[in-house]
């Protein structure tokens, strides 16, 4: 029973994006934190292995430069087991079709994966591509926007979900290997614990170099990537204010609101 | 010299900064303003570990050093006071003293479950008529045999009402002299008959947190709750008080950097004769005073813990923290108010509460009057540290961290 945790390291939810006029984007000097997304997936592993007597191993999988130990640590210090980072100068510049392919090749590598968790996207770029584009890559079934896992059997390969669509709710079967997106309210993450710091400031985490995974220098980096990056700018300030309707009772304030609207043309 | 924080440090911060923001700071004003304990903040605080956060791993604690405590302080009172009051009380006052104090069967007895966060833990040295004069103690403890009768009152208790364990000094010998020779340290457990607790009401700011009295008529005390010998009482209330302020010293430096925060965040979105008003020369010297007396302020406590960690006895530094934070947080707090201008005079903004808040701790554990006088007199060569009997542990992390 092999879990495997993918996350990535984002700024503060609290940083301030700036873009000079070179197109240089800049967090400032913003703490770098796991994804806030990923800390779902994180727990839900983490309450998979609780439910399993602590027999499953969970693995969490970064792809990044060295920042990137941060939300490995975190998921460590939350319950993970093992934490492994894959890096390689030549992954610079990834979209998610090339960190779809580092990460599966990573997985591959580990062989034995039964399940892959991902956040339902990165506060950052907030694509949430990736966590299909793993699932295809690799053939497992692919399962988005989970908000509860129903039933999990290892032994009889299946996995049952509840996931949360625009229309409704969605209970799905599908056969294991699987690859799950959760989204916020599957759980409630758990903090860090004292005993979980310190193990995750002691332990080791291997970097995996693109030999180590077998990857192709032209399909990761800025060569395996599709996007391409033609201007980028900050969104235009967003003008306008507010108003205060002021009337003498609750209902005269709503009827001046519903002519300001269609005169607005709101409504 | 080296002044970087370790990984473990910043991570238990971030871990402790998390758990204040999200479960504590939405609902902290509602409770402030309806004086009503937050006790729910107590529980989660216990199951996080928190409780026990510089206690030996095999005395339930957690096995991380005194600078995580201070961390921990600085972190809770950011959000609120009564949250540091906690740590202040039952890990500072009360759990570090049986440590240093307390037999193997009492650590055993008391220790455990207070750093598991079974059981709650207060300190209770100050009397209606015994402030800053502690050894003026009413409260008397009369030997019975295998027990101690003990009978008096102590006021202005931080967990009065919802703490399980007392840490309590009575005169024990009337005709000592001085008089401070004649108090003994006692553990006062709720259950204990003749005890009565209550809070206070009407208080000028934690009024998120239980202040109140503790009541003692003719008590039953077994001889086994005396911690430490007949006559050391004194020695331990100070003990205990240099790690109470250390905690106190950490967090107004917290308090402080909420001023900060708050102020920086207002002074530039409020705009006044055209521009914001942190453009404005006035509105920046008070945050720079604000910068100056945080960073001065967590250097003072960071390096009392320090001196903790290497078992370094740190009665001034300690006292120095503290005088120097609380005074400094009450000036950061009436300056982050002149900056909110009138907003600042309402409830609707944090920074009254913290004006409210950060008063007490500028007269409970020394006033601020009695830490200028220790400060003269330690300068002065008037007063030296003599050696106690039992020192406060250094931090050892393979001792603190062992299971058993």
């Amino acid at each position: 029973m092999h879990i495997v945790v993918c996350t990535k390291q984002t700024p503060d939810s609290a940083a301030k994006l700036t873009v000079d006029e070179a197109g240089n984007v800049s967090w400032g000097d913003s703490p770098i934190i796991i994804n806030p997304w990923d800390e779902y997936a994180v727990e839900e592993a983490i309450l998979i292995k609780e439910r399993f007597n602590g027999e499953p191993k969970v693995t969490v999988l970064s792809m990044g430069p060295e920042e990137a130990l941060e939300a490995l640590k975190h998921a460590i210090a939350m319950g993970c087991d093992e934490g492994i980072r894959v890096w390689d100068e030549a992954f610079e510049n990834s979209d998610t079709l090339a960190t779809s392919y580092v990460l599966a090749k990573a997985i591959e590598k580990m062989g034995d994966v039964d399940l892959i968790l991902f956040g339902k996207s990165a506060i950052d770029s907030q694509t949430g591509q990736v966590p299909m584009e793993v699932a295809r890559r690799l053939g497992f079934s692919p399962l988005t926007y989970v908000i509860k896992i129903v039933e999990l059997d290892f032994e009889g390969r299946t996995i049952t979900v509840e996931r949360l669509l625009e229309q409704g709710r969605q209970v799905v079967k599908a056969p294991l290997p699987a690859v799950i997106g959760t989204v916020k309210g599957i759980n409630e993450p758990r903090y860090p614990s004292f005993m979980g710091i310190r193990k995750a400031t002691r332990a080791q985490y291997p970097v995996w170099t693109g030999a180590d995974i077998g990857a192709e220098p032209e399909k990761a980096g800025a060569a395996g990537s599709g996007v391409r990056w033609e201007r980028i700018f900050p969104p235009p300030v967003r003008e306008g204010g507010a108003e205060i309707i002021e009337a003498e009772t609750p209902e005269e304030a709503a009827r001046i609101l519903v002519d300001k609207l269609m005169a607005e043309k709101v409504i | 010299m080296d002044f970087e924080l370790t990984e473990e440090h910043k991570m238990i911060a971030r871990m402790v900064r998390d758990f204040a923001e999200k479960e504590v700071a939405p609902y902290i004003k509602e409770y402030d303003r309806a004086h009503k304990p937050f006790t729910k903040a107590i529980y989660r605080m216990a199951e996080l570990g928190i409780l026990g956060i510089c206690i030996p791993v095999r005395y339930g604690g957690q096995g991380m050093d005194y600078i995580s405590l201070g961390l921990a302080c600085e972190e809770l009172e950011r959000v609120d006071s009564s949250l540091r009051v906690v740590l202040s009380v039952h890990v500072g006052l009360n759990s570090l003293g049986l440590l240093q104090w307390g037999t193997e069967e009492q650590k055993q007895r008391f220790l455990v479950p207070q750093a598991r966060g079974e059981r709650f833990a207060a300190y209770a040295l100050t009397e209606p008529g015994a402030g800053s004069d502690a050894a003026a103690l009413a409260t008397t403890a009369r030997r019975e045999g295998d027990v101690y009768i003990l009978n008096g009152e102590k006021m202005w208790i931080s967990l009065a009402s919802v703490a399980h364990n007392f840490l309590v000094f009575a005169v024990t010998d009337p005709q000592a002299k001085p008089r401070h020779r004649g108090i003994t340290a006692f553990i006062v457990e709720r259950e204990m008959k003749g005890v009565t607790t209550g809070d206070i009401h009407g208080k000028m700011g934690v009024r998120a947190g239980s202040t109140g009295w503790i009541a003692m008529e003719d008590v039953e005390v077994p001889v086994e709750n005396r911690l430490g010998e007949e006559g050391e009482g004194f020695k331990i209330a100070m003990s205990c008080l240099d790690n109470g302020r250390y905690t106190i010293g950490a967090g107004a430096t917290g308090l402080i950097r909420a001023c900060l925060e708050a102020s920086v965040k207002y002074a530039r979105e409020r705009k006044t004769f055209g521009k914001e008003i942190g453009q404005h020369q006035l509105i920046q010297r008070m945050i720079a005073h604000m910068r100056r007396d945080y960073e001065i302020a967590r250097l003072l406590y960071l390096r009392a813990g320090w001196l903790k960690n290497q078992g370094i006895r740190n009665t001034w530094q300690t006292s120095l923290a503290k005088w120097f934070a609380t005074e400094a947080s009450f000036a950061a707090a009436s300056n982050a108010v002149q900056i909110h201008g009138a907003y600042g005079y309402s409830d609707e903004y944090d920074v009254e509460r913290y004006l409210r808040n950060s008063k007490g701790a500028c007269i409970y554990e020394g006033t601020s009057q009695i830490h200028e006088i220790i400060q003269a007199q330690y300068a002065l060569g008037y007063r030296e540290d003599r050696p106690l009997r039992c020192e406060l542990p250094a931090y050892d992390p393979e001792e603190w961290q062992r299971e058993a």
